[in-house]
């Protein structure tokens, strides 16, 4: 076994009190959190956005959440149609959109399944609540997270 | 002398050699436990320092996966997988997904492949990043942890760049691995190819972690003190080893060179050159040493892996919704615990009718009754912690 | 006034009181350095938030916490027993500091056996520990009460043979007599008078033994199996919070500096540097005690944040086997040498 462990006494804990004192001279790491921020990367799956103009309440991403932790609920509404003399479309609105936080597992099925692009993943993280019912958030607290959707990173060329 | 003399005498003869009867005192450790990583109980009986007998009672991180995974879909259970070893999440994922794939005989495009590969000896690294560093913290020395804890995010964040997950990726899709997702404000699906920098990044963030492991040598293998604690103690023979289905680096520790990266083909292996490192005596030291030196090899695993990676699609084609058909199969990994398997049953339907986990601590850990016995006290602790498991690998 | 700080008790009580303001102050400071210094060691910042700048109210902050909390006793508890124990520990670490020499006038008592009882006033905090220990009712507390007695009677031996080299050399087991028995001058260059501590007049083994034994008599690590987190919890600290817990707490680095300072007086010359005029030793006295003080809590720290931790029977053949040999051999050829030169 290749091992580089000295035969003589007392060198194995004089290199490892030479290395303390070494990195006792360098900078920390770590970051003084909350003073300064750690920006996380693109893809981070901190938070999910909605964007309501988009979902058509298809209630695929509900379906293929794995701990089912997205309530949705909507109606029909009756647009006036879009040509004169056309018949009247039907669209589908949402009344009610909430993500349970505190069931949810952050895989991100939702956002991946949702066949209309109405679910972005958001990397904020700083949204815990001293009570767990306050981790359900609503269509209109999605919909706030929608700001902070960076742009997608560019991709590796090869 | 009279007979009621002898008779006292023969009385207090018979007082004098009863032997001082000691009753062993049961002393349990956990579930609540600064060292069992978790909630894993033992219930020891010592004599003074010394362990007569011990019981670890495990069954407190039931999740019931198995269970779990019977009223889902193979895609949703990708999600759950990673949640058995969260320490290397990522690498739990990838034998189910070939299991699956064997089942609808798919085979994922090279790029989904190399991918996999990178992000799997990634997990190996992290894994053993955290081995590297709780084990010492064990033996009382807190500022390793930290040395190593610093790299491993590194390749944490790594894996976070790609995946956008540090710890429970599920990144792997039936077929490949995730090829698509909305992201960002152009309102389009956008391709979860490697995002730019990140071979790069990888090649610096390796090199730091090899780094860190000569750290490791100097710190806490060369240290005398460690020598001391861990040099022929919690020997496992490799008959017991092999008994007992002790895998893994556990078993190479004992001096068996097995590695089902070399013999299975789950992933391209074949086509690398590394090594694997066995230990000789299988005691506590080896242990810990095996570990320190699969970094290096994964490191190396990552270089070839990252300079040769091929380019092309990120999945095979597959159905829209996914149905497997009837059949069942075993897939096997080498994970950086040991060996993780999963069988597979099929109906025919979307999710699996049976999912059988093997998962490697559990094996591992069945060995301790037999490990701890004539033990000491304090050596518990080194026995349990070289023995790296994790307690949802184990409870499951 | 004179005539007030000549009354014996009077001059006590002030004694007693600088001793119980300043020995409390100077632990704080080194749970700070302990602090800061192993965050660094290991990449990280440390404490930052509590006081402003550095965080220098941290362990302020900690204690005044730790006085919030619920003064918990268990209820099987021996419970005066177990109230009590921590104030034995303390008054142990306290007490050493009354031979403790900061300058030729500042000391408590120069008492002809200073050095004896500094140790044995030194070893009243393990029967705190094993009374905390055995009165709290737990396994854990027991088992690290046991170990730190086990641990001392081992290493108080060579903790006073280590000693007994520089009471041979100096010719006395005063205090203040060791620290002038290194300001005499050990030979002459020319005009020059040499003068060095008993480090540099061949003790270096008896310090190494001294530091180490001191270190098994702290339970600092390596030698710290009687708390040792990772199998007994917290030792014999495991059922005490709030107020007692805090007074374990400084106790443990209150004994840091009394050993250190006894260290120091014994090997590194006292309140004396070599150059310094004696005349401004009244002054600067205190001054260099806490430098070589300092100087010894910062390894102390170092080895806390470097090696891991032996287990009980190796420190036992340690002990047994090498310190208490190497002192007795050390003895033999300090008294050999004083004799023959
Ligand atoms: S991220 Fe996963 S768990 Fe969370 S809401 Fe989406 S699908 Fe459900
Ligand atoms: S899958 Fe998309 S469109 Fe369908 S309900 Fe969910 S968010 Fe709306």
């Amino acid at each position: 076994m290749a091992l580089r462990v000295s035969k003589v006494p007392g060198i194995g804990l004089m290199k490892g009190m030479w290395l303390t004192l070494r990195t006792l001279f360098k900078r920390p790491v770590t970051i003084n959190y909350p003073k300064e921020k750690e920006i996380p990367v693109p893809r981070a799956r901190g938070v999910i956005a909605l964007d309501t103009e988009a979902c058509t309440v298809c209630m695929l991403c509900a379906r293929e959440c794995p701990d089912w932790c997205i309530y949705i609920e909507g109606h029909k509404e009756l647009q006036p149609p879009s040509k004169p003399g056309g018949r009247p479309r039907s669209r589908a609105t949402l009344d009610r959109f909430d993500i349970d936080y505190a069931l949810c597992m952050y895989c991100g099925i939702c956002v991946e399944v949702c066949p209309f692009d109405a679910l972005f993943w958001s990397p904020e993280y700083e949204y815990s609540e001293g009570s767990i019912s306050a981790m359900l958030h609503d269509k209109e607290r999605l919909t706030d997270w929608l700001a902070t959707v960076p742009a997608p990173p560019p991709l590796e060329k090869n | 002398m009279t007979d009621q003399h002898l008779l006292a005498m023969h009385h207090s003869e018979v007082q004098v050699s009863v032997e001082l009867e000691t009753p062993d005192v049961t002393l349990n450790l956990g579930p609540q436990h600064p060292s069992t990583h978790g909630v894993l109980r033992l219930i020891a009986k010592v004599d003074g320092e010394v362990i007569n007998e011990v019981e670890p009672v495990i069954g407190y991180m039931h999740r019931g996966y198995e269970k779990l995974a019977e009223v889902r879909t193979y895609p949703q259970i990708v999600a759950l997988v990673s949640r058995i070893d969260w320490v290397s999440g990522y690498a739990s994922e990838v034998p189910l997904m070939v299991a699956v794939e064997r089942l609808m005989d798919i085979v994922p495009p090279d790029r989904a492949q190399y991918i996999r590969l990178v992000l799997t000896e990634m997990a190996r690294i992290s894994s053993h990043l955290v081995f590297l560093s709780s084990y010492p913290l064990e033996l009382g020395a807190p500022t390793p942890l930290m040395h190593a804890l610093r790299e491993r995010e590194r390749i944490l964040d790594l894996i976070e760049m790609v995946t956008g997950g540090r710890f429970h990726p599920n990144f792997n899709r039936v077929g490949g691995v995730k090829p698509a997702a909305g992201a960002g404000s152009n309102q389009k699906k956008v391709v979860q190819d490697l995002p730019e920098g990140f071979l790069g990044q990888t090649l610096a963030a390796i090199q730091d972690v090899v780094g860190v492991c000569d750290d490791m040598e100097d710190l806490v293998l060369g240290n005398e003190i460690f020598l001391e604690r861990t040099k022929g103690v919690g020997i496992i023979p490799v008959d017991k080893a092999l008994a007992y289905g002790v895998s893994g680096p556990n078993l190479r520790a004992s001096g068996v060179r097995f590695d089902i990266r070399k013999t299975d083909d789950y992933l391209p292996y074949d086509g690398f050159d590394f090594d694997i490192p066995a230990g000789e005596n299988g005691d506590c030291f080896d242990r810990y040493w095996v570990r320190l030196q699969e970094i290096r090899e994964a490191s190396k695993i990552i270089r070839q892996a990252v300079e040769t990676m091929p380019s092309g699609d990120l999945q095979a084609k597959v159905p829209r919704i996914i149905k497997v058909p009837k059949g069942e199969v075993y897939v096997r990994a080498e994970n950086p615990k040991g060996e993780m398997g999963y069988h597979v049953v099929s109906e025919g339907g979307r999710g699996p009718y049976r999912l059988k986990i093997r998962s490697a601590s559990f094996s591992n850990l069945s060995v301790l009754p037999w490990l701890l016995k004539g033990q000491l006290v304090p050596d518990i602790i080194a026995i349990l912690g070289s023995l790296d498991f994790v307690l949802g690998d184990v409870d499951r | 006034m004179t005539a007030l700080l000549d009354n014996f008790w009077v001059l006590l009580a002030l004694k007693v009181l600088i001793i119980a303001a300043v020995v409390p102050g100077v632990a704080l400071v080194f749970i700070f350095a302990e602090l800061k210094i192993s965050a660094h060691m290991q990449s990280r910042i440390g404490p930052y938030f509590a006081g402003g700048r550095w965080g220098w109210a941290q362990p302020l902050a900690d204690g005044i916490k730790f006085m919030q909390k619920e003064d918990l006793v268990p209820e099987d508890a021996d419970r005066p027993v177990f109230k009590f124990a921590p104030m034995v520990v303390l008054m142990g670490t306290l007490a050493v500091f009354v031979i403790v020499p900061f300058s030729p006038k500042l000391i408590v008592r120069d008492l002809d056996i200073g050095v004896f009882y500094a140790l044995a006033a030194g070893s009243v905090t393990t029967i705190g520990v094993l009374m905390a220990g055995w009165s709290s009712a737990n396994k854990y507390s027991l088992m690290g009460g046991l170990r730190a007695a086990a641990q001392l009677i081992a290493y108080e031996l060579p903790l006073v043979l280590a000693v007994v080299g520089v009471v041979i050399q100096a010719g006395t087991m005063s205090m203040n007599g060791i620290v002038v028995a290194q300001i005499e001058p050990v030979f002459h260059i020319g005009e020059v008078a040499i003068r060095l501590p008993f480090l540099l007049q061949g003790q270096v083994i008896g310090f190494a033994i001294f530091m180490i034994a001191a270190l098994a008599e702290l339970n600092r690590t390596p030698f710290d199996m009687p708390i040792a987190e990772s199998e007994l919890v917290m030792g014999y600290l495991t059922e005490y919070s709030g107020i007692r817990f805090t007074m374990f707490f400084l106790a443990e680095y209150a004994g840091m500096f009394s050993m250190s300072a006894i260290a120091a007086t014994l090997f590194l010359g006292g309140y004396y540097l070599p150059g310094v005029p004696e005349g401004a030793l009244d002054v600067l006295g205190p001054l260099i005690l806490m430098a070589k003080v300092t100087l010894l809590v910062f390894i102390i720290i170092w080895l806390r944040w470097t090696f891991p931790r032996l287990r009980e029977d190796q420190l036992q053949s340690l002990a047994w086997r090498w310190l208490i040999p190497l002192a007795l051999a050390n003895i033999a050829v300090t008294a050999v040498a004083k004799v023959v030169l």
